[in-house]
């Protein structure tokens, strides 16, 4: 199953706590 | 829930979290508080036992000890070669305690570090409950 990534930081961080769950925040300068 | 930030979409971002390195990795609460962050690579199975210990530590950050004393058991069991073996088995231990508020459950843990990952920084913080 593909990992559903979000990209916005606010939006990411509003869904963790509506649906009280954590968040995994991933800092990468990795080439794409 | 993953959130990606890369340095070049947006590094306010960065700034926001105080990332100083990459990769880095925070786990946050489902608040929004930093509970655990990890600095540098790690291989794969390293990757998933932290991970595993970032949600051991939000079980015992939320006070849900009998939920953190099995996730730490379970780095311990399936991943005691890992880097967060010896961190869980103090936890382990510390969750156990916190239930029961029986001083025993401190001394096990000095006990069983006198057995493994003696030379780990948990094995010499545990070393006040031996005896």
């Amino acid at each position: 199953m593909a990992v559903q990534w979000r990209k916005d930081v606010e939006a990411a961080l509003a869904e963790a706590m509506k649906d009280n769950r954590p968040l995994m925040i991933d800092f990468s300068a990795a080439p794409d | 829930m993953p959130l990606e930030i890369h340095i070049k979409e947006n590094p306010t971002g960065f700034h926001r979290f105080d990332v100083l390195w990459t990769p880095s990795v925070l786990i946050m609460d489902p608040q929004g508080k930093e509970r655990v962050r990890n600095e540098g690579y790690l291989p794969k199975d390293e990757f998933r036992a932290w991970l595993d210990m970032g949600l051991a530590r939000l079980a015992f950050v939320a006070k849900k000890w009998a939920e953190a004393e099995a996730r730490f058991d379970g780095i311990v069991k399936c991943n005691p070669n890992s880097g967060v073996a010896a961190y869980s088995v103090y936890w382990r231990g510390a969750s156990r305690y916190k239930q029961s508020h029986d001083h025993k459950a401190l001394s096990a843990i000095a006990e069983e570090f006198r057995h493994k990952y003696q030379e780990s920084i948990w094995a010499k913080k545990s070393v006040v409950w031996g005896n």
